[in-house]
């Protein structure tokens, strides 16, 4: 228990009474700006519960008189930024597609919007560069399974692959290996003459066993010359792109599961303006067709 | 002649009518923040400058209104750029991302413009300093500029530096109440308008104007005014010396840059020593002509004694030099006991030599070809500006493309920006490449060099696709350049063509 005040000769300041080894400790005054720092706040403070949401109640919380809700905010600067981009977003509804890409201003705005789409929605499975994955499709390039015009891309945006649109992109190749359509010895030889369409070296007694059995089973979709169809979503197997890899592998497990991806049904998700941006931001990436 | 440090802490002392020499009073007034009286953890002593006439502090009234008046005229000078540009003198306008100085017209890209300007800002000041010490500091800095004209509101509500000490030590009156309110409404009013005249820069200064006072203007212009008013209040009004003493770098940095003959506000020790009262009729053989009557240190706004010499407190302001040089004149001696000179004259002096300035010196060449150098940079960077310019950026993710039949195609975004205040048809070419097919976004049939519209004052983004077939890709890099030409005008971008190099 201290019971007097004891000054420091050398500072003049208090002591606080407790001494180590001889050494006392001093009992300094907080600075003064410090101190008025602290009740500036405290005064803040009460002006804050006033006016700010700031008690948790029983039920809810204490509202403050200004009513400020920093969801009411969100709101509103969403809303403000649309206000904003609402002319811009108003031509862009009224213009066709072609009318977009060849109006700069309008080119700009929806290459802007479609990619901050993109990489909200899209990015996930076709990389934020767009540059594809296996068995996503890289949309730089210039394969496109369901059309590369300004309408297919848009189309395939709206209904999806194997969605759950009504009207969705719809093919479904055979799983010729895992449901034993074919023995392995003929996917054997039907993979060295996907391999041969392409101008690879391959066995040539092979590709002379399954003519006829691609003729049979593969030709109805991907075309008696390989180069696909369109309308079935078939790729073309004579170019330099797979989806699912080229090596003879690859090739091979492809014929064997019959893999095909799913992108969702984007029609009622995204409003009509993103998805005209969507898809003249991804016609754009590569030039489409 | 220290003062116990105590009586200075507390109170600043009755000024005292001793005679310093026939018909000079010797004020009592103690320098608070010399180096012998300052002490750390206490509260500011006030300082109550007195007011001193001369040629000095005629030159910073001058130097006061002309700076002054600049700040807050300038935001209303206009300057017609056309139909589609504000027509605002100088204008930092933040949201179309533009910086208007009369005829210059600076965007984002071009921020160097500003890096120069600042680079030249800075080697003037130690071209200057070099040369004269402290102007900055003294004549030219806002904190000095401000305080001053806040003591002068304090003089002019208060009185002089006795009326204001009395007034500080009487008890609370009403007339005390209305001194003190009227003195801080105008320093209010005047840090108002300072930060009024701030916000003038950055929007057109009588549309802001008038919002301002519709009550309609934006919340930042509110922001920004209020943090300014408030800054200014408090720089100017309540912390003053303490800004230049403990706050600013400026000091420190200073005393790298001064050498001995760089001239400086100087007690000439060898003329003034040693001091002392003077009696009339008494000879000045044998004693120094410092009369110790201490009117120089009542006259400092910094609360310092010059007698004590260099001293980082000081800021040059060469008002204790008028307040000693009416003293000189009263007694019969010549002026410039307190002058700007130079250490080394001193020393001079002291060894019989003659005094004189040194202006050319190592420090003060280098300075100036320093400054030559980037003025001479700058003036080229401003003359040779274009008012087109060409920006390429390669595409990164993904580097490049495979197409189909095995050609590898890159895409660029191209920026064209037209600095003109009228639409211009420019011509885009490439070169560098063999065998290439080019597609721009928009455009049908490229055919180049294509021509690119771009509107007046805007920035055109292109995004350009190049393909190369397969068997033409000789590397993994080739260089491709692109050109942009319009009005006699060319800015080229030598890029890049990635690929697989066509391994396979």
């Amino acid at each position: 228990m201290v019971t007097r005040k004891e000054i420091d000769a050398t500072s003049g300041t208090e002591t606080t009474g407790h001494e180590w080894d001889g050494i006392k400790e001093l009992n300094t005054p907080l600075p003064r700006w410090w101190l008025w720092v602290l009740y500036a706040t405290i005064i803040w403070s009460v002006g804050y519960w006033v006016l700010y949401p700031a008690w948790p109640t029983l039920t809810g919380y204490t509202q403050g008189v200004l009513n400020q809700s920093q969801r009411d905010d969100v709101a509103k600067a969403v809303q403000a930024l649309k206000s904003e981009r609402a002319e811009l977003g108003q031509k862009l509804a009224a213009a066709s597609l072609e009318q977009i890409e060849a109006n700069p201003d309008l080119l700009q705005f929806a290459r802007e919007a479609g990619k901050s789409a993109f990489g909200d929605n899209c990015a996930t499975c076709h990389g934020s560069g767009a540059q594809g994955f296996k068995g996503y499709p890289n949309l730089n390039d210039d394969v496109w399974l369901w059309g590369g015009k300004l309408e297919d891309i848009k189309r395939t945006i709206v209904v999806g692959v194997r969605s759950t649109h009504p009207e969705t992109r719809l093919s479904a190749m055979p799983a010729f290996g895992r449901d034993k359509l074919l023995e392995t010895a003929q996917i054997n030889d039907l993979t060295e003459y996907v391999v041969s369409l392409s101008g690879a070296k391959a066995d040539a007694q092979a590709v002379a066993r399954v003519t006829t059995l691609y003729a049979e089973q593969c030709a109805s979709c991907h075309g008696a010359d390989g180069k696909g169809l369109r309308e079935f979503g078939a790729p073309n197997l004579t170019d330099k792109e797979w989806l699912y890899g080229g090596t003879r592998e690859e090739i091979k497990a492809q014929i064997v599961n019959a893999r095909g991806g799913v992108m969702p049904t984007w029609g009622q998700r995204l409003d009509p303006i993103t998805i005209d941006a969507l898809a003249v931001y991804v016609h754009s990436l590569g030039g489409g067709e | 002649m220290v003062a116990p440090i105590t009586s200075t802490v507390k109170a600043v002392a009755a000024e005292t009518e001793a005679l310093a020499a026939d018909g000079v009073h010797r004020i009592d007034a103690r320098a608070t923040n010399s180096a012998a009286l300052r002490r750390d953890y206490v509260a500011r002593v006030p300082i109550y400058p007195k007011l001193v006439n001369g040629q000095f502090r005629l030159l910073k009234w001058v130097g006061m209104a002309a700076m002054l008046g600049l700040y807050y005229a300038l935001p209303w000078v206009r300057w017609d750029r056309g139909p589609n540009a504000p027509d605002q003198a100088v204008l930092v306008d933040l949201v179309r991302e533009r910086f208007y100085f009369f005829w210059i017209e600076i965007w984002p890209q071009e921020v160097y413009y500003l890096t120069g300007l600042l680079i030249l800002a800075s080697l003037f000041l130690f071209f200057v300093t070099a040369l004269f010490g402290r102007v900055w500091c003294g004549y030219a800095c806002p904190q000095t500029v401000w305080t001053d004209l806040y003591i002068m509101v304090e003089r002019l509500v208060e009185g002089d530096r006795n009326e204001r000490i009395r007034l500080d030590k009487s008890p609370w009156t009403l007339d005390k109440l209305g001194r003190k309110s009227a003195k801080h409404a105008i320093w209010l009013l005047i840090a108002a308008a300072t930060g009024g005249a701030w916000i003038f820069y950055f929007h057109d200064a009588p549309t802001l104007a008038a919002n301002l006072f519709k009550g309609t203007a934006d919340a930042t212009a509110y922001l920004f005014l209020g943090i300014l008013t408030f800054a200014t209040y408090w720089f100017a009004g309540h912390m003053r010396e303490q800004v230049c003493t403990y706050m600013c770098p400026w000091p420190r940095i200073q005393a790298a840059l001064i050498d001995r003959e760089t001239l400086m506000v100087t007690y000439r020790t060898d003329r003034g020593e040693p001091r002392g009262p003077h009696k009339k009729g008494q000879p000045w053989e044998g004693r120094g002509h410092c009369i110790d009557c201490n009117q120089c240190v009542a006259a400092c706004p910094m609360g310092i004694d010059i007698r004590d010499g260099e001293q980082l407190e000081c800021i040059n302001c060469a008002l204790c030099i008028d307040a000693c040089d009416a003293v000189m004149k009263r007694v019969g001696l010549p002026t410039g006991l307190i002058a700007y000179d130079t250490p080394q004259n001193i020393e001079r002096r002291t060894k019989c030599e003659r005094p004189h300035f040194t202006f050319v010196r190592p420090r003060v060449i280098l300075y100036a070809a320093a400054l030559v150098a980037v003025a001479a940079v700058m003036l080229f960077g401003l003359s040779t500006r274009a008012t087109i310019d060409l920006n390429v950026l390669r595409d990164r993710n993904p580097n490049f493309v495979q197409l189909s039949d095995g050609s590898v195609r890159n895409a660029y975004t191209v920026k064209v920006m037209n600095r003109t205040a009228k639409a211009r048809d420019f011509s885009l070419a490439i070169e560098g490449l063999q065998g290439f097919s080019v597609k721009i976004i928009g455009f049908e049939d490229v055919k180049l060099p294509v021509k690119v519209a771009v509107d007046a004052d805007r920035l055109r983004t292109l995004r350009v696709l190049l393909t190369m077939p397969g068997d033409r890709l000789s590397a993994k890099s080739l260089p491709v350049v692109f050109t942009v030409s319009g009005d006699g005008e060319t800015r080229t971008n030598a890029t890049m063509f990635l690929s697989d190099g066509g391994e396979r």
